[in-house]
């Protein structure tokens, strides 16, 4: 950008704590066509100056010198489509944190300066994107979250098409008579209400139903998805702008379960299939047709059972109570036992556990069930129950309650599936073929598992998180999905119960909404919500590495037959994870690039070995490490005065060549802070802070071809709550780096 | 009314479920004014150390949804606020909001002056008065709106230390409260919770013994922001707790106080005692339970807790509490099927206290029907949706999820026509 203004506030003791005036004389340098300083920038008389700046026309774009880009934000915002905003920490990385008057607090605002003017200069006014956005919203599955999906979709304008692969929807629930209590009377049994809603769903003029019907493809991004779907009818194909995935789940399947009695005995019989005889009517044993006297539920059949499902499918507490008072009002005879590790009834459900418990016929008692013998007449064998250990319950039907199976597919593993099966035929030599072969064999039960048939790079489905469901930031952003524009609801999503599967509905169908709204406007969904760059790619120097097609997290690029990227920008988060992965630097957004950091770096001031002040450059999350800064600074926690902090979109846009960059003029170390990787991750785009980390083991050949200490570089796994820490992190590299001494680059 | 703009959401709370709610409609393309009691958003997950099952800091999520607040234009965000009077009109509801003064202006920087000069200590609401602060003071580490609160009523007669200290003119001791009236279309009740208070559990000691703490105490008493700077002492004496029992469904689950089950007490027990394991090694920590709830994927923080020596699970409904001896406590615990009762010893009690929902007692004027809990119930034809806790006790993620879905009902109920 050529045309930019300065301003320089020297309010919050900044004025005091240094001198300002050779920060103005580098802005004017720099060619800043306005540079003013003020003694409280973010006072209205402030933000006017630098709104009358911008309006006419004499700048497009403001360097604010004044606080952290995290305080002061609204003052400070004006429309990103008109004006671009940067902003030097003076206030938090300076003088809050730094000895007043002191020659190091001096230089490093200096430093600042310089940095944030090479930004400036380098960057420009993003053009947001205008694409034809279409407003469908398509729903796969139509079980009750499905339903409930479409019914808020359509609720709010949205036409929805709805794909059910059975001939009729309502999914499982269809079949049940009853239905745990979602609302009060808490203490009862509700009729099913599935049937109600799926024909409501059905007459709803905005939603179309397409029954006995398979995707068979989904091209395209957001706003814009060529759907396939393969009916009795033949094919059709339509656009959407969104997706919700709402394909429930199975249950475990029971003959895994043999210490159980399943498919020992034909007493033995699954909830679903106890289910089936109560919504027919009859309730009777298998082996004779007889009504039962004695019937044990046996609960987490196979959930909470690491050989097994190492999770709590959420639901059995509540089905098994269902049924039993099902049972208890219908038959009233027969006398029911439930064996329970732990009755699961969060909530008000609690209502419905005492209620059912406080039935004359039924007996509820904590143990494991060792096993279920006999044929006809069956015994359920207990340990750890009160009753003592090898008590046996007399049973002539026992049910056991199998946890729930998510009908998911693995989408990572089904493209490595696809890739290992193409190099098994096709590849180099005989022993990659061969390797191709035995990886293909180990993941060839993901074949045919396909559900979307999404037409991605990384995979025809989502990414799994753990235990088979699709999820990703599961506790403040359960709808995050690495596949933009696609949401999870329901039993896909996580284990849960009917009524918070129908809720799920609603949250899914609310994404989808809103993601084609975002779309339309060319803004970025979450977690960079209101974003208008995308990521520009300089195509013609593009090498085909492919390292930006297979390290985006949310699958954005695609590559045609050489292996060039074809972006797809309103799949795009804007997290720069391309641009950090691109080994020609092809790859920029209009406000931050690789030149623009690189340009940051050259712009700071190496003093010379003699000197003694070393220089160490700090790239930041700004996601989680800029702000434990910046909460250091406010509480004046101080930190080594050679570090220069560099803010990152995500650790995963930090391109290698900064740390060349840096160390080829003689700063002399780098440290990277980034937020948690691993299971547990809190990277807010999964995987940045892992290919971070990733990428810095390439970087130990740099480190050897300049003849560089590698404790010269280090990477930080930092939480957003240790700002009590990060100072330390600081110090304690600072102290590593004068151990190691100064960067013989220094000079060159 | 302009025809061609609908009118905008209102959403009560700025918790996290009220935060999401009006985050998803705005971002959705809705106008949403967002009306907090508190000075600062973030409610009550703000004041958990770390969340369960991943043991990840709340302020990391809050940091990029007050982004998404700070840069959305179609979000107001009101601290301070309560709702006055509302009715109902042919569009949605015309409401009263009340603003509390703020004292401080705009102008505030932040920059802390008028902290160190101010002579009055209050007792810290983020804290839950475990911590004495100044009157004039920013609310905890990552506060947003980011500026400085005042407890006026602190103030000594006729001081004026911060007037005097602030160079910015930020600080008017003599505002005034504001009031004003929006019509809005729907409205999302997110109000939240607040913890059964301890001192109804007089048989548990609560309020009494010094060492019986609540669940939520005990996460200020591990947060680096918290009275102890995150060391977990007893508050009686400062001592380092070697035997830490906690109390499940202590109140919950029981006709005398909480008929429901709080749903998330199990999981945060299992978390506090890693907090507890992970700093002091040597501690033993024992958890009295009737059922161990860790539904869906928590169930990962069950597996890990049963495994980590020195954490005992016990089944048994903790019946009584009294001073034992030597300043340690003595609980009485009762074998609930077999209705044995056992003595036990304990340094430090944290009592599993349940959520009792807002709505259940605050006065809101539109009409909300409550469940016997006291749970509010969505009545989409007068245009009001609850969400979070406000629907049921719930934890974090169960929330966000239903609050996201809350934000699609409202817009649904805001299209209706009465």
């Amino acid at each position: 950008m050529q045309k930019f203004g300065v301003f320089i506030c020297t309010g919050c003791g900044i004025g005091e704590a240094i001198k300002v005036d050779p920060l103005a004389a580098k802005a004017k340098k720099a060619g800043a066509v306005v540079c003013t300083t003020h003694p409280c920038l973010c006072a209205p008389e402030g933000v006017a100056a630098i709104r009358s700046t911008l309006q006419g026309g004499a700048a497009e774009g403001v360097l604010l010198a004044a606080c952290s880009i995290r305080a002061k934000s609204e003052e400070f915002r004006f429309d990103p489509a008109q004006a671009a905003v940067e902003r030097v920490s003076l206030r938090e990385q300076c003088v809050w944190s730094h000895p007043a008057g002191d020659e190091n607090t001096q230089m490093l605002a200096e430093d600042l300066m310089a940095m944030g003017l090479a930004k400036i200069a380098k960057i420009s006014v993003p053009k947001p994107l205008t694409e034809t956005i279409e407003h469908t919203v398509l729903v796969v599955g139509g079980g009750i979250a499905g339903l409930e999906a479409a019914r808020a979709a359509a609720g709010v304008g949205h036409p929805v098409v709805l794909v059910e692969a059975k001939d009729k929807v309502g999914g499982h629930l269809a079949s049940i008579k009853d239905m745990v209590p979602e609302h009060p009377p808490y203490d009862v049994v509700h009729p099913n209400r599935v049937t109600e809603l799926a024909a409501q769903v059905s007459a709803h003029p905005q939603i179309r139903i397409l029954t006995s019907a398979k995707i068979r493809s989904i091209a395209g991004q957001p706003g814009q998805f060529q759907v396939e779907v393969d009916t009795p009818i033949g094919a059709l194909s339509f656009t959407a702008g969104a997706i919700v995935q709402a394909t429930g789940a199975r249950p475990y399947d029971a003959r895994k379960l043999a210490h159980l009695g399943y498919s020992q005995s034909p007493n033995v019989v699954t909830s679903q299939e106890l289910d089936g005889m109560l919504g027919a009517g009859k309730l009777a044993r298998p082996s004779d047709g007889k009504l039962p006297e004695h019937i044990v539920f046996v609960q987490c059949a196979g959930s909470r059972d690491p050989q097994h499902l190492p999770y709590c499918s959420s639901e059995c507490c509540g089905n098994t109570l269902r049924q039993v008072a099902a049972i208890h009002r219908d038959y009233p005879k027969v006398e029911t036992a439930v064996v329970y590790r732990d009755m699961r009834t969060p909530g008000q459900l609690e209502r419905f556990y005492l209620a059912v418990q406080s039935q004359p016929n039924g007996m509820f008692t904590r143990g494991e069930v060792e096993k279920v013998e006999g044929n006809g007449h069956l015994k359920v064998y207990l340990r750890e129950s009160l009753l003592g250990d090898g008590v046996a319950l007399d049973a002539d039907l026992v049910v056991l309650a199998v946890g729930m199976v998510p009908n998911t597919a693995d989408g990572e593993a089904v493209r490595t599936l696809h890739d290992a099966q193409k190099r098994a035929a096709t590849g180099d030599s005989e022993v990659q073929k061969a390797e191709a072969a035995k990886l293909a064999a180990s993941l060839i039960h993901h074949g045919g598992t396909e559900i979307l048939n999404l037409g991605y790079r990384q995979g025809p489905d989502l990414p799994i998180l753990k235990y088979m469901f699709h999820d990703s930031h599961f506790i403040c952003f359960p709808y995050e999905t690495r596949r933009t524009g696609v949401y999870v609801a329901g039993s896909a999503h996580a284990p849960m119960d009917a009524a918070q599967a129908a809720e799920d509905g609603w949250g899914a169908a609310m994404k989808a909404v809103q993601c084609i709204a975002a779309a339309w406007r060319g803004e970025a969904v979450h977690p960079r919500a209101g974003d208008i760059t995308i990521p520009d790619f300089f195509l013609q120097r593009c090498t085909q590495c492919k390292r930006c097609t297979e390290e985006c997290p949310f699958g954005t690029l695609n590559e045609d037959v050489k292996g060039t990227p074809q972006p797809n920008p309103l799949r795009c988060r804007r997290c720069g994870i391309c641009m950090g992965a691109c080994p020609e630097r092809i790859v920029s957004f209009a406000d931050y690039s690789v030149d623009a950091i690189s340009s940051m770096i050259k712009a700071m001031e190496v003093p010379e070995e003699d000197e003694e002040k070393p220089r160490i450059v700090a790239f930041l999350c700004e996601n989680d490490a800029v702000p434990a800064l910046d909460v250091a600074a406010s509480q004046r926690r101080s930190w080594n005065p050679w570090v220069r902090v560099i803010p990152l979109r995500c650790l995963g846009s930090m391109n290698i060549v900064w740390i060349a960059d840096a160390l080829s003029r003689g700063i002399d170390g780098v440290i990277l802070i980034g937020c948690k990787r691993g299971d547990d991750y809190q990277c807010h785009f999964v995987k940045g802070s892992e290919l971070a980390n990733t990428r810095l083991s390439n970087v130990q050949e740099t480190l050897q071809r300049l003849q560089l200490e590698k404790e010269r570089i280090q990477v930080v796994e930092l939480a957003h709550d240790e700002y009590h820490r990060i100072t330390d992190v600081l110090d304690e590299f600072a102290g590593v780096i004068e151990k190691v001494g100064p960067n013989p680059m220094k000079g060159f | 009314m302009n025809p061609s703009k609908p009118l905008p959401l209102l959403v009560l709370g700025a918790g996290i479920a009220g935060i999401t709610a009006a985050l998803e409609a705005a971002e959705a393309g809705r106008d949403v004014v967002l009306v907090e009691a508190e000075p600062a958003v973030g409610g009550r997950v703000l004041r958990n150390h770390l969340y369960f099952p991943k043991l990840c800091p709340p302020s990391c999520g809050m940091e990029i949804n007050v982004r998404r607040l700070e840069r959305n234009p179609r979000i107001r965000v009101l601290v301070r606020t309560n709702v006055g009077k509302a009715t109902s009109t042919p569009d949605g509801w015309l409401v009263t909001l009340n603003q509390a003064p703020a004292y401080i202006n705009d102008r505030c920087t932040m920059c802390g002056v008028c902290s160190e000069a101010c002579p009055a200590k209050v007792s810290d609401p983020f804290n839950l008065g475990m911590k004495q602060v100044p009157a004039i003071r920013i609310p905890h580490p990552s506060a947003w709106p980011r500026r400085f609160v005042m407890d006026r009523k602190a103030c000594p007669a006729d001081c004026k230390a911060c007037v005097d200290a602030c160079k910015y003119n930020a600080i008017d001791l003599n505002a005034s409260p504001l009031e004003e009236t929006v019509e809005v279309s729907a409205v999302v009740i997110a109000t939240g919770w607040h913890p059964y208070p301890i001192e109804k559990l007089t048989e548990l000691g609560g309020g009494t013994l010094p060492d019986v703490i609540a669940n939520v105490q005990m996460e200020r008493l591990v947060s680096p922001a918290g009275p102890t700077a995150g060391k977990i002492q007893r508050p009686s004496d400062g001592r380092t707790p070697k035997r830490v029992a906690f109390v499940q469904c202590a109140g919950s689950r029981d006709v005398n106080h909480l008929p429901y089950c709080s749903a998330v007490c199990c999981l945060a027990s299992l978390k506090q005692a890693l907090y507890v394991h992970d700093q002091l090694p040597e501690t033993e920590v024992t958890i009295y339970y009737i059922d161990r709830r860790a539904p869906g994927r928590n169930e990962d923080v069950l597996t890990r807790v049963a495994a980590t020596s020195g954490v005992k699970l016990v089944k048994g409904k903790v019946g009584k509490i009294e001073r034992g001896s030597g300043g340690a406590l003595k609980l009485s615990v009762e074998d609930v099927e077999s209705g044995r009762l056992a003595d036990a010893q304990a340094d430090l009690v944290v009592l599993a206290t349940g959520m009792v929902p807002n709505v259940r007692t605050d006065q809101l004027p539109f009409g909300l029907t409550n469940d016997d809990d006291g749970f509010g119930l969505d009545n989409m034809e007068r245009r009001v949706v609850v969400a979070g806790v406000s629907r049921r006790p719930e934890d974090v993620a169960a929330s966000v999820r239903d609050a996201t879905g809350a934000a699609a009902k409202a817009m649904v109920a805001a299209g209706r026509r009465a």
